[in-house]
């Protein structure tokens, strides 16, 4: 907070000082929040610390890093990271548009749709996932099956033949409802006039999207695109309950890869040398997503 | 060219009749504007015009051509929108060259066209600008560019500068009126401004409830006007509309006088009454005066500086040959010793 709004020109430095020693408590309490586990898991990383043995924790260095960051599957785990938030994103974003321009209409139930639409946001994760699973993608009575088999096709075993992309399907199921709200509140706040003044301009409907309405959305694709982007870094739930990373590694990815490293294998260490190794990652994902897009926030 | 002719233009909202059937001519080169209180349907006709609302009935020509059922685009009108409408991620530049990008222009012809545009506009400097970054007035002449590059058979303005400061709405009517003149081409302008009526148009269109109540020039609506409501409506301050005793020594339901026409002395006249307020600005003086002729007060107009005040008593006589005369019906009575309507 700088002190430049001098609204009340009465007292100035007394009552920035009071306002600081006011916000001191909440300010320290986030820090060490933040701080506390972020030196505890970098102190886990350095040493050989594993739950068959855990009063026997030596310092190794970083032995553990080197052990995580040449594991094979920690690359086919980041290209999967990648291939998860990217996929999820293009279909987000892209069908969130779609679905808001439609939903922007007025026709007759539009709010009963507009409730369907959202619906599966407020689905839990691992239900979703079991539902997908089960209910849709299985082979034999999964619904996607059953149809393909009517049309005279063979049914698709999701799980094992394409387990990422069903992943990407489940993800990208339960954050379209997310995009498409905002997007639609984005679409909904473009005035009239702009759009009546290019329809006079000679603008066809597609002119007047790409022109007009793609630009007037962007801020809010922008905060999508940064939302979404924190929260599918992290998927986890999701892949635990459909296809626990495999077959192999097909679809792991660093967040399943870092718990597996203590689940499965009880190595502490490891995992908190591969959650550090997340941290960065998710922060040159950060620092290159707002030098990108984070400049449509302003103005 | 730019004629533009309403035929039995009809325009409802479900059971809400907007504009009954209308009847209007446009002639090429005419600044026209429509005037009227809120509501009266000014803007919904000019919206017809442009093609972004349909007529539930009728006609509209444009240069002899049936547009009634054309696409705003196909009707080679330009409109400037009283919010501006301007693009607001696009520069200066971009906003103007927009309908012509639109029209598949080529980039040299799109450049020569928005750097003419800019350059009678004064708009050179801020070409590279948002329309974020600009005043007002600049945001209204960056619309009235983008209007203009299409070089238009008609212009369409709707309430283009009631969202200026005063001072600003003087000067861009200075400038609306001379661009009218250098480019001759057919405006049509929505005001409910009557002032704004007055001092730009060739034609005023008199409207209320969406009927047309009187079409003429400026002075036409001011010496002659066809009914009390334009009476009225036309002319700052108001007419003075009178009724009962007063109108029947000239045989009429209700007798007019413009606050301009009415003598005023501190010693004899016609009515005598009270000041209730006196508005003194220099270069006139208004006065509101309490008379038993009248149960509102008349409003009184003397040139230059008339030293009275509150409370005190003066004398009012109208000038008879600009006294106007309505019927029971509020329709106006021709004779008497005055042009008529």
């Amino acid at each position: 907070m700088r002190g430049d709004r001098s609204g009340n020109a009465m007292a100035t430095t007394h009552t920035k000082s009071l306002a600081r020693a006011m916000m001191a408590p909440a300010v320290i309490v986030l820090l060490i929040w933040m701080i506390v586990p972020l030196a505890m898991t970098l102190y886990f990383s350095t040493l050989n610390y594993t739950l068959y043995n855990p009063f026997s924790t030596p310092f190794v260095g970083f032995e553990n890093y080197s052990y995580f960051l040449t594991d094979p599957t920690f690359l086919a785990a980041l290209a999967n990271t990648l291939v998860l938030v990217l996929g999820v994103l293009a279909i987000t974003v892209g069908g969130g548009i779609l679905i808001a321009l439609l939903l922007d209409q007025d026709f007759y139930g539009v709010n009963i749709v507009r409730l369907l639409v959202i619906a599966p946001f407020f689905v839990m994760p691992t239900v979703a996932a079991l539902v997908w699973k089960n209910m849709m993608m299985n082979p034999v009575y999964g619904v996607i099956g059953q149809l393909l088999q009517a049309v005279g096709l063979a049914p698709i075993d999701w799980m094992t033949e394409v387990p990422l992309l069903s992943i990407v399907i489940i993800v990208a199921w339960q954050w379209l409802p997310f995009a498409t709200l905002i997007l639609l509140t984005a679409l909904q706040s473009l005035s009239m006039d702009q759009k009546e003044a290019a329809e006079m301009d000679g603008a066809k409907a597609l002119s007047i999207f790409w022109y007009i309405t793609l630009p007037h959305m962007s801020r809010a694709i922008t905060v999508v695109i940064l939302i979404q982007t924190i929260f599918l870094l992290s998927i986890y739930a999701e892949i635990l309950v459909t296809t626990q990373g495999g077959p192999g590694s097909q679809s792991t990815n660093i967040t399943y890869l870092v718990a597996q490293q203590a689940t499965s294998y009880g190595d502490i260490g490891a995992a908190s040398a591969g959650g550090i190794v997340a941290v960065i990652l998710a922060n040159i994902v950060a620092i290159f997503l707002v030098r990108l897009i984070g400049k449509n926030l302003d103005a | 060219m730019g004629q533009i002719h309403l035929e039995k233009v009809r325009k409802t909202f479900g059971d809400v009749v907007i504009i009954p059937d209308l009847d209007l001519q446009i002639e090429d080169g005419e600044f026209v504007v429509f005037v009227g209180p809120s509501g009266c349907g000014k803007s919904t006709l000019l919206r017809l015009i442009a093609g972004l609302e349909d007529v539930t009935g009728g006609k509209i020509v444009i240069d002899g051509k049936d547009a009634t059922t054309l696409p705003p685009a196909k009707r080679g009108l330009a409109m400037v929108f009283q919010s501006y409408a301007l693009y607001p991620h696009m520069s200066v530049r971009k906003n103007i060259a927009f309908p012509l990008k639109m029209a598949g222009m080529d980039k040299a012809e799109i450049d020569r066209r928005v750097d003419y545009a800019a350059k009678t506009l004064n708009l050179d400097n801020y070409i590279d600008r948002r329309p974020g970054q600009l005043s007002g007035g600049q945001r209204q002449r960056v619309a009235i560019g983008r209007a203009i590059v299409r070089e238009p058979k008609a212009f369409l303005f709707d309430e283009p500068l009631s969202n200026l400061d005063a001072a600003l709405r003087v000067g861009m009517r200075l400038e609306i009126s001379e661009l009218h003149q250098r480019l001759k081409t057919t405006m049509v302008y929505v005001t409910h401004d009557q002032v704004e009526a007055m001092t730009m148009a060739d034609k005023i269109v008199v409207l209320r409830a969406g009927n047309i109540e009187q079409v003429g020039s400026p002075l036409e609506l001011y010496t002659a006007p066809r009914n009390t409501f334009v009476a009225g409506f036309i002319g700052s301050p108001k007419m003075n509309l009178l009724g009962g005793a007063e109108a029947a020594k000239y045989q009429a339901a209700t007798m007019g006088v413009r606050p301009e026409h009415i003598r005023l002395s501190t010693t004899d006249g016609a009515w005598k009454g009270t000041v209730k307020v006196s508005e003194h600005l220099g270069s006139d003086t208004f006065l509101h005066v309490e008379s038993p002729v009248h149960d509102e007060p008349l409003t009184v107009r003397a040139g230059g500086e008339f030293p009275v005040h509150a409370g005190d008593v003066v004398y009012l006589t109208p000038q008879e040959d600009k006294i106007h005369r309505f019927d029971d019906k509020g329709l106006a009575i021709k004779g008497n010793g005055r042009a008529t309507g």
